[in-house]
């Protein structure tokens, strides 16, 4: 009982995304596919799925070949996907999507709601998911979203399940149950596809593993055989430096001075709650937390996006609270949006168009109101050369670019400055290990130029790898301090509220 | 069903897609694709609108319709010489000599220029259905202008246009404002503003202002000869308004691709959020956008009333070409350029159907079903594509989601 992909090659106009791959998972098997963007990994998904077909190379089951013309013909035969994005109707209730598309009728076509709740109290049951088949989708956590796409895949009979990034939009704790439930669908013999580019994952959850780069499948490997070193350096194709390599701290003088801020959410609730902190120049401070605990909107407030209910910003001692974006750039604070593509980027601009996009109106890049395109691209390729960014050239859209590449041009435009405050979130998110390896350097270079830096994380090995002094946000409260030679657990432990108990206790 | 279909429009995403944030009213709208596949869709889709044209002058032609079942030659050759006459005389009403090609420039004036004030508004990712509100706003100020005072016509035309320029701007800039202020859809107030304007159209013809004297229907007074568009030839009818309006493309050029405001419109226009965190103010940036899409407005409407006879002040002299400017500006990829050969081309197709509907006896209202039909394919570019078999460059790697207006 087998599902292989022998040989696919797909080749795009210009690009050959698949080269000769091969992948092979049998039923009760869990492989984990690793590889950095682009290397080709949801080609290949999508071949599997019936979306693309392949330029060359088969699909077999069972030894049998198979041709998918539409991910219909993937389902019949047995083939199940979890979507990074969810594809669920918000307004339904967890029966409905269940069986939407698929919809069990009674006599003249009145839809079987009884059998479609009894089908999810089953699969619910068997797998231990604990899911309620008469919620309303919005109404659920991202993890339970999670298990509902779980439940309409196996609700089809899905005997190969695919699972795409499925850890990216979970907690840690929903890390946690997600890996139990990939157990138990282990256990009663599915064969599953883990694609991730998170190596700790791929060593914990998998029997085998597969890595993929630029196309080809480069290595197959056993997790009790390689480390996370291995790992990275088998994607990256060189070795690649895991730990965040830095001095340690020189704090000087005070640069961001949080008093007492209160920030309301987009609901009016009180999503960041008499907050107080320092951050000095010279230090990385970093503020870890599930996300959804504030730190959004605390971003927002210190960047000017949003204004806070109370309290007070001081930038150097100048009083920021009200500040809009735009005075925040021009106090020397450096950006770096947690979601790049929504804010921190316009996609369809070109390189040059990103690079300039919140400095165009300063000389010497415009006088007046007439833009001077020649300063913006001797700009924009001096950047992109410094900051090695991997583009076809400064007139193409960011949009064509890698997600790290992004990052890079989003860093560059940022940091080149003399920045006085470095605000990022989120800032390796979904990008390869090669970038995040030459984004945290760039993080770090800016603190020893004397920078204050604030990273917020919602990974706790990042933060704790790239802050001199770990703040933990719970509730919207700090809830906790810690130093860089702080135990993960420890620090762990306080972002799921605890630290906070003990704390009121005291 | 529904589960494949949204995989089949959504990429797998396990790394960042080449993903499009633009709406699909951008990708309509054409902003921001290649020269090639700017010009290639329309291209195909006037070749197209011309070929269904001849079907329907093929399939409404009585006479010859009963021949088919008897002598099918003879309706064959009848019917082809029919639809050759109509577009034979289409195309010699509108480029055939001198005269005519003075109508289809003269046509074209105020739809290049009501043309532009869409394109603007695309640009900046915004619909702006009330171009024909803000042209009569703006053509009854410069009709207040042009009545009342007697100046050189060097100063009278430039006050004329600047006063129909702010009329036009006030005009489109109340919809800009309720959007920056309280998020109303730019779509419902320019509609409603329309009708304001329409109405008070009709309404001000009426009063003592405007009304001439002796009248009693919505007609006003003549504008005083200073500030009538002097013509350029002759006894044609083209008049200096043409270079107003090429004037203007080169402005809007300039404004969209050379100055930080347009850098702004354009970037607001892509990505709001991302305009935000950038430091751009998107309230007063939608104030702007509405502003200069409602001057350009309140040009064509001065070309309605200063540019032709009787150069009076009537009921809905904006016509319908407030809403033919939306059709041209997606024909024209919201670019400039664009449309200035899209307003030339639908001013060739009015100065060329008078004739068709004279000489070959086909109904001018074939010209717009043929607007009509152009304007389909250019909002459907995979029927275009589907039916010439052209592959998008990249239509594997990224099929994007819609996601609904821009606005």
């Amino acid at each position: 009982m087998e599902l292989a992909l022998t040989g696919i090659t797909k080749q795009f106009p210009g690009v050959l995304a698949n080269d000769n791959v091969n992948l092979r998972v049998a039923e009760g098997e869990i492989v984990a596919l690793l590889g950095e963007n682009g290397a080709g990994k949801t080609t290949l998904m999508n071949i599997l799925y019936g979306l693309y077909h392949p330029t060359a190379g088969t699909v077999e089951i069972d030894g049998k070949p198979v041709q998918f013309q539409s991910p219909g013909d993937a389902i019949d035969a047995g083939i199940g996907m979890v979507h990074q994005h969810f594809m669920l109707v918000p307004v339904f209730t967890v029966a409905e999507n269940v069986i939407l598309g698929d919809e069990p009728t009674k006599r003249l076509g009145v839809i079987n709601r009884a059998k479609a709740r009894d089908a999810v109290t089953e699969i619910s049951r068997r797998y231990n998911l604990d899911v309620d088949p008469d919620a309303t989708i919005e109404d659920l956590p991202v993890g339970i979203q999670q298990r509902v796409e779980i439940i309409k895949v196996l609700e089809r009979q899905a005997r190969f399940v695919v699972f795409d990034e499925p850890t990216s939009v979970l907690t840690p704790t929903e890390v946690d149950g997600f890996f139990e439930i990939v157990q138990s669908l282990k256990a009663d013999g599915k064969g599953i596809i883990f694609i991730s580019h998170k190596l700790g994952e791929a060593l914990e959850i998998a029997d085998r593993i597969v890595i993929m780069r630029r196309g080809k499948t480069v290595a197959e490997v056993l997790p009790k055989d390689i480390d996370e070193a291995g790992l990275a350096e088998l994607m990256v194709g060189r070795p690649v430096d895991l730990v965040v390599d830095k001095a340690p701290a020189d704090p000087k003088d005070v640069v961001l001075a949080v008093e007492n801020l209160t920030v309301l959410d987009d609901r009016n609730r009180r999503s960041v709650d008499g907050v107080s902190f320092q951050v000095r120049s010279g230090e990385i401070v970093g503020i870890a937390g599930v996300q959804g605990n504030g730190q959004t909107e605390l971003v927002e407030a210190l960047t000017g996006l949003r204004t806070p209910l109370g309290g007070r910003v001081r930038l150097k001692g100048e009083d920021m609270t009200t500040a809009s974006p735009r005075a925040m750039h021009q106090a020397n604070v450096a950006h770096v949006p947690e979601d790049r593509q929504k804010s921190g980027l316009v996609l369809p601009f070109t390189v040059t168009e990103n690079i300039i996009l919140n400095s165009y109106y300063e000389e010497p890049l415009s006088r007046g109101v007439i833009m001077d395109w020649d300063e913006a691209r001797d700009r924009a390729t001096r950047l992109v050369e410094e900051y090695d960014v991997r583009t076809p050239g400064i007139d193409v859209p960011v949009s064509n670019l890698s997600g790290g590449n992004q990052q890079k041009v989003i860093v560059a435009r940022e940091f080149d400055r003399d920045v006085a405050l470095v605000i990022a979130s989120q800032p390796t998110r979904g990008i390869d290990v090669g970038s995040i390896e030459y984004i945290h350097s760039r993080i770090v270079e800016e603190r020893d130029l004397g920078a204050a830096v604030l990273i917020v994380s919602s990974e706790l090995e990042e933060v704790m790898a790239l802050s001199d002094r770990v703040l933990v946000m719970y509730a919207g409260k700090i809830a906790g301090e810690f130093d860089a030679s702080a135990s993960t657990t420890e620090v762990g432990l306080a972002m799921l509220g605890s630290a906070d108990e003990a704390e009121e206790a005291s | 069903m529904s589960d494949d279909e949204s995989a089949q429009t959504e990429p797998l995403s396990t790394e960042d897609p080449p993903t499009d944030s633009r709406s699909s009213m951008d990708r309509i709208a054409g902003v921001g694709s290649s020269v090639r596949q700017a010009l290639l869709v329309p291209a195909l889709a006037v070749l197209t609108a011309l070929i269904v044209g001849a079907i329907i002058i093929a399939v409404t032609d009585l006479d010859t319709l009963p021949l088919w079942g008897t002598d099918p030659g003879a309706a064959f050759s009848q019917t082809m010489s029919g639809i050759g006459k109509a577009y034979k005389a289409l195309f010699v009403g509108s480029l055939g000599s001198s005269r005519a090609i003075s109508e289809t420039l003269f046509a074209a004036t105020p739809l290049i220029l009501a043309g532009l004030a869409v394109a603007v508004g695309f640009q900046a990712g915004l619909f702006n259905i009330g171009v024909n509100g803000q042209m009569h706003i703006g053509g009854m100020v410069a009709l207040w202008v042009g009545f009342s005072f007697t100046l050189p016509a060097i100063i009278h035309i430039p006050l004329a246009i600047a006063a129909a320029i702010m009329g036009g701007a006030i005009w489109g800039g109340i919809s800009g404002l309720l959007k920056a202020r309280t998020g109303a859809h730019e779509v419902i107030t320019t509609i409603m503003l329309n009708f304001v304007a329409l109405f008070m159209v009709d309404y001000l013809l009426k009063t003592s202002v405007f009304q001439a004297t002796g009248r009693n229907d919505p007609i006003s007074e003549k504008v005083n000869a200073t500030a009538q568009f002097p013509t350029l030839v002759g006894d044609y009818r083209l008049h200096i308004g043409f270079f107003f309006s090429l004037a203007a493309v080169a402005f809007v050029w300039w404004l969209m691709y050379r100055s930080t405001i347009g850098f702004e419109f354009r970037a607001v226009g892509y990505n709001p959020h991302g305009g935000r965190y950038a430091g751009m103010s998107v309230a007063w940036i939608y104030l702007g956008v509405m502003a200069v899409s409602g001057g350009l407005a309140g040009i064509a409407g001065t070309n309605q009333i200063l540019g032709l006879e009787p150069y009076r002040g009537i009921s809905n002299f904006a016509g319908t070409v407030g809403f033919d400017a939306i059709a041209l500006a997606l024909l024209g990829r919201s670019h400039p350029v664009g449309v200035l050969f899209a307003g030339i081309l639908f001013g060739a197709l009015r100065a060329g159907g008078r004739e068709m509907q004279g000489a070959a006896g086909v109904p001018i209202d074939l010209v717009l079903v043929l607007q009509a039909l152009i304007i389909v394919m250019i909002a459907a570019p995979r029927l275009v594509r589907a039916i010439y078999r052209i592959k998008t460059p990249d239509q594997d790697m990224s099929t994007t989601v819609s996601t609904g207006w821009g606005g």
